[in-house]
């Protein structure tokens, strides 16, 4: 070999040594970007498409919202109902008027004052069409907003309404100033939450900074938390590896593993409230004919789709995944797979032959989604029904969804606590994603109807199991299985609560040690 | 002389902005060809519950409800201005995020294009020095192990590694550029143009093999080698220059291709450069970013391609001549 081939190996091979031995990375990061002494570094694949919470869905959205804009109502850790910036709240006897008592000494983060005008203003925007709020649904219930004074806001329904407390708690509902605008929050988040916003690098990284007037009786305990921009899962476990990043939350179970194998990692897995299911359109074709729905059900074994398509990381569920609620998967018709069933009830549709549904699949929206569809195609098929799979980009398949636009949608659902927030507005006749969901009828509008009028936490878990016996019993759509996510933490890192709806709100509780 | 000289000028700038203006239309309409816009993007299936009002709100917001014609040019003409176009998810203009990004892709590009050419360019002459024997077998190894190991499994592979068994990650910290923090951004840099070099290092080995083979055939070669002229000599300067052209084309292709940003690799090393700019602008439709960004990109294309051509005139007396 010429020496100038030698030359050149020998110069890169010296500039990689020669940085290498510059490098600060195998304790804290201390470079340009780094965190300050303690501050707590969290490794995320994306960084929030809005800053403003009435319109973030996005999930890393929502999780630095949280941290910065505070609600009437909270969720605890185990997703109980507790009081926010409302101390106490109170039904009439008629369920018709709610009345909450706000906190006191609570400031926004440029340190005006949070009063009952501030709420009225947040409820009523969000009500407003024109604010084009995502949680303006729920609110559907809420006739008006009055502020008699400035500890109290009353909230005039047109009847009653079990789940608003409940609905109150989510971000897409955060209190803001009502001298702020969209425009201006966009920029400059001003919340009444345990963090406030430090600094922003689009598209790396975005850093909180511990709120000192917060109201909760448990200052934040990390004095900053950096969101740092890793796009691939599979590098933000190098960064935990070498160091860099403490925290970081998983979906996908194989980076999980990738994750725990070194040694150096802990991961603790958390059920989660979203669902796998296999959505049907009762409302196109043969699925038109609940004994084809049915067959469906009963051909399709969910622990074996769990198995295969996300290692076993799960549980197989029924319609209703919130603790207080949960549903009974043993009690649905075929809890087994059972072949001869199916062809029985495909015989009553007058479809022996068989019958052809075709299902929309997201390709990249989540890790199992075609490797489900496909374990779900093949079962189907030994049932004579062929599930024609139509794998999609995640926007087109998000269109399609939209548009109602398919006979079957393989799809992860968001849960929520209240079983009302998560089915009311799917499968009553008149919720905004009815169209969507392909099924209801008027036995399951009076059921929601009861529940929420009911304020009994026992009769309501009686009705919402009517709720799920009559989904299953009429296989509105397919469950399949609720999977977990994965909460992984590098040495140090103490006090993170994790929580089945994936939230991130106990990083205020979070140290690194 | 100067007439003509003049016309080949205007000639190359009308070819130039037509090609930019076909690009324009043409991500133009592919872009609203792709099923969605910037309201599912953002809303994902949410989207579903918008009631009519509130989608005409969001259209309005974002400009969704104007003609496309509309579109088309008033971004068109606003690009003349200087005005790219604004990022609602980054609450940035379209200019300013570019002038973050593309110094970015351009040092990782200048990197990792040193570093193919310092592999390529000896391996291949190497390999040409004894067609067939041994060495050209090993020079022909690296080529073809350049072309067939996929950039994001060298990538994770070598992140991996460094990490888990040398606690070597400077990618792990937030990005430095080179002007805030010049050591800890070459550290940056090392891994992803080490991994694109190597893939770009097996094209040139390739080019610079077959011009050597071809130009060492040519009576000036032996003819200067029975003048006693010194072998090293005659490999480099007779030999190598002559073999320049081909080189320094496939150089500026791979060199133009990386200022389009090498989104894997940009993607698994946290590189904040162009690629990650449009593969965002694609996922969140917003469409200022992309089709801005793409043009920028398409004039950085053409530049280059201005500046392969000014090289051949430099290197090659016979091109000056014509």
């Amino acid at each position: 070999m010429p020496r100038g081939a030698f030359s050149a190996v020998a110069l890169t091979a010296a500039l990689s040594i020669a940085l290498t031995s510059c490098s600060s990375s195998s304790g804290p990061a201390t470079g340009t970007g780094a965190p300050a002494a303690k501050g707590l570094v969290v490794g995320v694949t994306s960084d929030p498409d809005t800053l403003f919470p009435w319109k973030a869905t996005q999930f890393q959205a929502v999780n630095v919202l949280q941290n910065l804009y505070g609600t009437l109502t909270e969720f605890d850790k185990d997703l109980n109902v507790v009081p926010g910036l409302a101390e106490s709240w109170e039904t009439s006897e008629d369920g018709k008027t709610l009345t909450l008592k706000l906190r006191q000494g609570v400031t926004f983060a440029d340190g005006s004052a949070f009063d009952s005008k501030d709420a009225k203003h947040s409820l009523d925007k969000i009500m407003d069409e024109a604010t084009a709020a995502v949680a303006m649904a729920s609110l559907s219930s809420v006739k008006s907003v009055e502020a008699p004074d400035p500890a109290t806001v009353v909230l005039n329904l047109t009847g009653p309404d079990a789940a608003l407390p409940a609905n109150l708690a989510t971000v897409n509902m955060a209190m803001l100033s009502s001298d702020d605008t969209e425009e201006k929050l966009n920029s400059t988040p001003n919340g009444t939450g345990p963090f406030t916003l430090s600094k922003r690098v689009p598209s790396q990284s975005i850093t909180l900074a511990r709120n000192d007037k917060y109201w909760g009786g448990e200052k934040p305990k990390a004095p900053t938390i950096e969101f740092r921009v890793i796009p691939d899962e599979s590098s933000i476990v190098s960064a935990m590896q070498s160091g860099n990043v403490q925290l970081a939350v998983f979906n996908d179970p194989l980076v999980a593993q990738t994750a725990e194998g070194g040694g150096t990692i802990t991961v603790a897995k958390t059920p989660q409230l979203s669902y796998h299911v296999l959505q049907l359109n009762a409302r196109r074709g043969d699925l038109k004919d609940v004994n084809v729905r049915l067959a469906v059900q009963c051909a399709i074994d969910r622990k074996q789709v769990l198995d295969t398509a996300a290692l076993g990381e799960g549980e197989v569920t029924g319609p209703i995944t919130a603790p207080a609620f949960k549903s009974d998967p043993n009690k649905r018709p075929c809890p087994n797979r059972d072949l001869a069933k199916a062809a029985e009830y495909l015989g009553k549709a007058g479809k022996s032959g068989g019958v052809t549904v075709k299902a929309i699949v997201s390709q990249g929206e989540y890790a199992t989604s075609v490797n489900e569809a496909q374990n779900l195609k093949a079962q189907l098929a030994e049932a004579k029904i062929n599930l024609e799979l139509e794998v999609l980009e995640s926007g087109a398949f998000v269109d399609r969804w939209v548009a109602a636009d398919f006979d079957a949608a393989v799809a992860l659902n968001g849960g929520r606590p209240d079983p009302d927030g998560s089915y009311g507005r799917y499968f009553t006749s008149k919720g905004n994603l009815n169209k969507v969901a392909g099924y209801s009828s008027p036995e399951l509008d009076k059921l929601f109807a009861e529940g929420k009028a009911t304020t009994d936490q026992a009769a309501r878990k009686a009705i919402y199991d009517q709720v799920g016996a009559h989904l299953e019993e009429n296989a509105a759509w397919i469950w399949l299985f609720a999977g977990y996510t994965y909460t992984a933490t590098t040495a140090g890192v103490q006090g993170f609560v994790p929580m089945a709806n994936g939230s991130l709100q106990y990083l205020r509780t979070t140290s690194t040690g | 002389m100067r007439a003509v000289v003049r016309n080949r000028v205007v000639r190359r700038v009308a070819g130039t902005l037509g090609t930019l203006f076909g690009v324009a239309v043409f991500v133009f309409v592919m872009l609203r060809a792709i099923p969605g816009d910037q309201i599912t993007a953002g809303l994902g299936t949410e989207a579903a519950a918008l009631t009519p009002a509130q989608r005409a709100a969001l259209e309005h917001y974002y400009g969704l409800d104007q003609p496309l014609v509309t579109q088309f040019f008033s971004w068109l003409g606003n690009m003349f201005t200087g005005n790219f176009g604004y990022s609602a998810r980054n609450q940035q203009s379209v200019l300013d995020l570019t002038v973050q990004s593309l110094p970015v892709t351009f040092e990782l590009a200048v990197l990792s294009i040193v570093l193919a050419l310092l592999i390529g360019v000896p391996l291949g002459m190497v390999s040409a020095s004894k067609a067939g024997a041994p060495r050209d077998a090993v020079g022909q190894a690296v080529s073809l192990a350049g072309l067939s190991i996929p950039a994001f499994l060298l990538a994770t592979t070598l992140l991996s590694i460094s990490a888990a068994s040398f606690g070597f990650n400077p990618n792990g910290q937030g990005f430095a550029t080179l002007l805030e923090d010049p050591l800890l951004n070459l550290q940056q840099m090392v891994l992803p143009a080490l991994v694109l070099g190597f893939g770009i290092a097996a094209p040139i080995l390739r080019t610079t093999r077959a011009a050597v083979l071809e130009v060492r055939s040519h009576d000036f070669v032996r003819t200067a080698r029975a003048k006693g002229v010194p072998e090293r000599r005659l490999q480099v300067r007779h030999v190598l220059g002559n073999a320049l052209v081909p080189i320094v084309t496939m150089t500026g292709l791979q060199f133009g291709y990386l200022l389009g940003g090498a989104v894997v690799v940009e993607q698994i090393f946290s590189v904040p450069g162009i690629g990650r700019q449009v593969l965002l602008g694609i996922q969140q439709k917003e469409y200022a970013v992309v089709q801005s960004t793409v043009l920028v990109i398409a004039l950085a294309f053409v530049l280059v391609n201005l500046l392969t051509d000014v090289l051949y005139r430099i290197i090659d007396p016979r091109v000056r001549a014509s």
